[in-house]
């Protein structure tokens, strides 16, 4: 029997077995971000420890970064106090850090595998929870907390119980207007928000091998939505074409030698799994969530679900979320109205989902009364769109371009939802309060599904547009 | 004995019910833009309690209780520390639910929280039970994955190896990964991008 691609990664990087039984595990690449980080810092600091292997962490910032105006000192005292706290960090740590002012700042997630520092066959960590965005190079990403980061700076390891593996098998081609957030957004809907629970997920089949390495990010960044601790997909040409050239990937006849050894981590065509799905990818339709759970999600074409519709354990949160969205069963989620369209995040903001939203912008306004926003994901992103000519499209349109970031994603920076706003979103969650406003409400859909519900000023079919 | 060990945790209990308590109910995002976790516990719930103010965060009788008896999984959603921080600064320390999400399971058991599940018939015979007499005291026992309530008496379940941290006082990773720096080496020097291919 062959193995996964799980269990190779695993056992390489399998250091000892710890008294607690579980297992000391070697962390290939640590990024770190300014907000789950200081306290790690501080933590070694209280402790006299050092960092084991500086030249394996990298630093950046993205979740409170203001993306109009970065002019320092912040005019938000605590942002600024945090920025000057992963700056001194790095510094007197030593570490790589790309902050405001370098070229390859952006969203952890996304500028990983731009700078080529995300490779197949390592592992890595990160303290936010969508490092599993990473898995889509072939490497197994866990997001830990704070005292985990504390234990990666200091040995570079971290104490990890084993993972199942699913292995998830997405058939057919996707139709157009179907997206690789439509396949994870129906994974999580169909497996259940902790249907992953004690599971790490390998994306494969067809439709996922014919994505290119952006969707691929999108659909393992949202693996935790659905439960699972990782999420990946096994490397192949189209990952080996995406890193070659990129700044940390090796180069020249080390480059070769990488390709066979990456393609030796990959899953063994028999490779035994704990549990496999299968998911028809030409069956599906643009999806939008209508709840308040990732899981809570529609075919554009479908109506919000009646109690009775639903298994009895998501009952309950489908009466709070008809309470908190304000919406009825039987109620087609097509045609409900949305105050602001977010395309950004680490789920989609790369070139791909800039160009997609775009394409359905081009040549139409913004709709009355909505207020729409792009943010790139890393400033390289804003770049390449910036030499595309993709900002003068949206701006056209009446969007806002704006400078890399998390952004409204999560509402630690200035860009946040009001009061009871509905906002048409291409992030990753919709929990009650998520985008800023207590009462604020999110439907999480494809970036080329934002810029339609933008330019509609409500949920759309973007096949329609 | 080593004084991180955790075997018992005893006093009141607090209910908090519902299904899916994500990360971001339990602590705002707006409550991350601090460089230290202090004064986290006054924010815990903090949009839960003003949409609700019932809440059992702030229902008087409450105060002082440092076991949380949720629902199901419960602390989905982000790998923050800043949620288990704020819900320990409140003053909890173990909680009993239905199911955890596992970040949030492996941060509190990083910090000494203990995360015990029991069955869905077992937490509601139990949250009933505790709104009925929130004045008394409940026994978690982790050596026989036991709880106690006046004379209920449930069975927890906890993963072995999450269980054994906590009983010898080794849920402090760091000091034990220390130990392994040299065969820590041995490995990496054996992965070909750390030896640069
Ligand atoms: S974009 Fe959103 S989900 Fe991604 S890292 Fe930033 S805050 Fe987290």
């Amino acid at each position: 029997m062959g193995q996964s691609l799980f269990h190779k990664v695993w056992d390489a990087h399998a250091v000892r077995t710890l008294p607690s039984g579980q297992t000391q595990l070697f962390i290939g690449l640590h990024l770190i971000h300014e907000v789950t980080s200081p306290q790690a810092f501080d933590m070694l600091r209280e402790r006299g420890l050092t960092i084991a292997y500086p030249e394996r962490t990298f630093a950046t910032v993205d979740h409170i970064v203001p993306t109009s105006d970065v002019a320092r000192p912040f005019a938000d005292e605590m942002a600024e106090d945090m920025m000057v706290a992963i700056e001194e960090n790095a510094q007197q740590f030593g570490l790589s850090f790309f902050g405001l002012d370098d070229e390859r700042q952006g969203i952890v997630h996304v500028i990983g595998p731009e700078l080529g520092l995300t490779q197949p066959g390592m592992t890595i960590a990160c303290g936010d929870s969508h490092t599993s965005t990473h898995g889509a190079y072939g490497a197994i990403a866990f997001g830990i907390g704070t005292s985990q980061v504390r234990d990666v700076l200091a040995t570079q390891c971290l104490a990890m119980d084993p993972l199942k593996v699913r292995r998830i098998e997405v058939s057919g081609t996707l139709g157009d207007g179907v997206y690789a957030k439509d396949v994870i957004l129906n994974v999580i809907r169909n497996l259940g928000v902790k249907g992953g629970t004690g599971y790490a997920y390998e994306y494969a089949g067809s439709a996922i091998e014919a994505m290119d390495m952006e969707a691929r990010m999108s659909v393992c960044n949202m693996s935790i939505e659905g439960g699972a601790r990782a999420g990946y997909v096994n490397p192949d040409q189209t990952t080996y074409d995406y890193l070659q050239g990129r700044t940390y990937a090796p180069s020249g006849e080390a480059f070769d030698r990488a390709v066979s050894w990456w393609r030796s981590m990959a899953s063994d065509a028999d490779a035994d799994y704990d549990d496999v799905y299968h998911l028809d990818g030409s069956a599906l339709e643009p999806t939008v969530t209508w709840g308040i759970t990732p899981g809570q999600a529609l075919f554009v074409s479908e109506k919000v679900p009646a109690l009775t519709d639903l298994p009895d354990d998501e009952r309950d949160v489908a009466a709070e979320a008809y309470d908190y969205m304000d919406l009825k069963p039987g109620r087609a989620i097509s045609g409900m109205p949305i105050d602001v369209a977010f395309v950004g995040s680490c789920t989609n903001s790369r070139i791909s989902d800039l160009r997609e939203a775009a394409r359905v912008v081009e040549g139409h306004k913004v709709a009355d009364g909505v207020k729409a926003l792009v943010v790139p994901g890393s400033k390289s992103v804003l770049k390449t769109a910036e030499s595309e000519g993709l900002h003068h499209i949206f701006e056209d349109a009446g969007f806002e371009w704006r400078g890399a970031g998390c952004s409204m994603c999560l509402a630690m920076n200035p860009d946040k939802l009001q009061g009871r706003e509905v906002c048409a979103s291409s992030s990753n969650r919709n929990f009650k309060g998520r985008q800023g406003s207590p009462t604020g409400r999110t439907l999480l859909m494809s970036p080329a599904m934002v810029a339609a519900a933008a330019i509609a000023g409500e949920v759309i079919d973007v096949r329609a547009m | 004995m080593n004084s991180s060990v955790i075997q018992h945790v005893e006093g009141r209990a607090i209910p908090v019910r519902g299904n899916d308590i994500d990360t971001d109910r339990i602590i705002p995002a707006r409550y991350l833009r601090a460089i230290t976790f202090d004064g986290l516990g006054e924010h815990a719930f903090e949009d839960d309690r003003k949409s609700n103010p019932d809440h059992p965060f702030d229902n008087p009788r409450y105060q002082g209780a440092s076991i949380l008896i949720a629902n199901d999984n419960f602390g989905c959603g982000s790998s923050r520390e800043h949620a288990p921080q704020a819900l320990m600064r409140w003053g909890i320390c173990a909680i009993v639910g239905e199911s955890f999400a596992e970040i949030f399971l492996g941060n509190c058991t990083a910090m000494g929280v203990p995360c015990l599940t029991a069955s869905t018939a077992d937490i509601v015979k139990i949250q009933d039970a505790i709104e009925a007499d929130p004045q008394r005291e409940m026994a978690v026992d982790l050596k026989e994955k036991k709880m106690t309530f006046g004379d209920i008496e449930v069975n927890l379940q906890i993963a072995e190896g999450n269980r054994l941290q906590l009983i010898e006082g080794a849920w402090d990773a760091t000091g034990m990964l220390l130990e392994g720096r040299g065969a820590v080496r041995e490995v990496a020097d054996k992965l070909p991008y750390v030896t640069g291919f």
